[in-house]
């Protein structure tokens, strides 16, 4: 076994124990954190898959801002998740059925890292032999992004875009900080 | 907002933060020779930004960066992507078509390239800061 099979396992083994240990806590403080780890579990995974933009990504979105965004929900909402009563029998069944069905989809996928995968045979090697004549820049990823799929990122900064007038809609704007200002007297009382 | 500040957690943030910020600029305009772009740096500035926001209290931090301009700036990021798009469209392109930006096409793809990598970042970042601004502001 080589040290790249070595680490993607150790990788795998402890995303897979993050998981679990998540699913299992109460305490959303600390389910917070370890969402956080799994980021950077996977970030580490990316990297060792040679896809360093996505990892960046995944390290500074993932475990980074997402933890301290989240962080600040937990305070508004409160520590602990509420216990449920009902049967866990048909959320269990929901997710084993939809777990069976995914496996048997990825029997039909290509072997993992096989160069004759249709996903390497269609678009990419033109983008692996022409981007340099086309676009005149060395990180490929950045080609893609940018220039040939520009609407996609387009289409992503709008979505980022909407997420922060869907929560200054929620949480008030500027409108409510004045009312708070305003309120924080009666608070006091 | 806590009114005193440990010192340990002041001289840290103080170390950091232009690290971060600097560290930021980096990806942001090495993106087109080395990982990262307009997003990843917008969350690196963004981080950099919540993070003296943490230590020093968000009040503080809103008399740098105000919510009233940050707001001006989500948008603004977003317009200036699409406004390449626009102007590539005016000088006889196609939408996002960035060879007609300059004489020469691959100046061109720099060029466009160059300009919604820092629409993105501004946007990303200005999002990110707003987010945590509102967050901040509805727990107190």
């Amino acid at each position: 076994m080589d040290i790249q099979t070595i680490i993607n396992i150790s990788l795998l083994t402890l995303l897979a124990l993050t998981a679990v240990i998540l699913l299992r806590l109460h305490n959303l403080l600390a389910a917070i954190l370890l969402s956080g780890i799994y980021s950077l579990l996977s970030a580490g995974l990316f990297v060792s898959l040679d896809a360093v933009d996505v990892a960046f990504t995944e390290a500074a979105v993932g475990a980074g801002l997402t933890t301290v965004l989240l962080l600040g929900a937990v305070a508004i909402t409160g520590r602990e998740q509420s216990v449920t009563r009902h049967s866990k029998l048909l959320p269990i069944a929901v997710t084993t059925i939809t777990a069976a069905a995914l496996i048997y989809g990825t029997l039909d996928m290509p072997k993992f890292a096989d160069p004759t995968a249709p996903i390497h045979m269609h678009v990419a090697p033109r983008y692996i032999e022409k981007s340099g004549e086309e676009i005149g820049i060395p990180n490929i990823v950045t080609s893609v992004l940018a220039s040939y799929r520009g609407y996609d990122t387009l289409g992503e900064v709008t979505v980022v875009f909407t997420a922060a007038i869907g929560v200054m809609l929620l949480l008030g704007g500027s409108r409510k900080s004045k009312n708070q200002s305003l309120n924080k007297t009666d608070k006091n009382e | 907002m806590n009114k005193k500040i440990s010192l340990i957690l002041r001289e840290a943030c103080n170390l950091v933060v232009p690290a971060v910020l600097l560290y930021a600029f980096y990806v942001q305009f090495h993106g087109d020779y080395g990982p990262g772009g307009g997003f990843q740096a917008g969350v690196i500035f963004a981080a950099g930004i919540i993070l003296y926001a943490l230590v020093y209290g968000r009040e503080k931090t809103q008399k740098i960066f105000p919510t009233s301009v940050v707001r001006y700036f989500i948008s603004i990021g977003l317009l200036l992507y699409a406004g390449v798009g626009v102007t590539s469209l005016f000088m006889g392109g196609n939408y996002l078509d960035y060879n007609v930006l300059a004489h020469d096409p691959l100046h061109g793809q720099h060029l466009g390239i160059f300009l919604i990598e820092l629409g993105v970042g501004i946007t990303v970042a200005a999002v990110m800061i707003m987010i945590f601004y509102m967050l901040d502001e509805y727990a107190d």
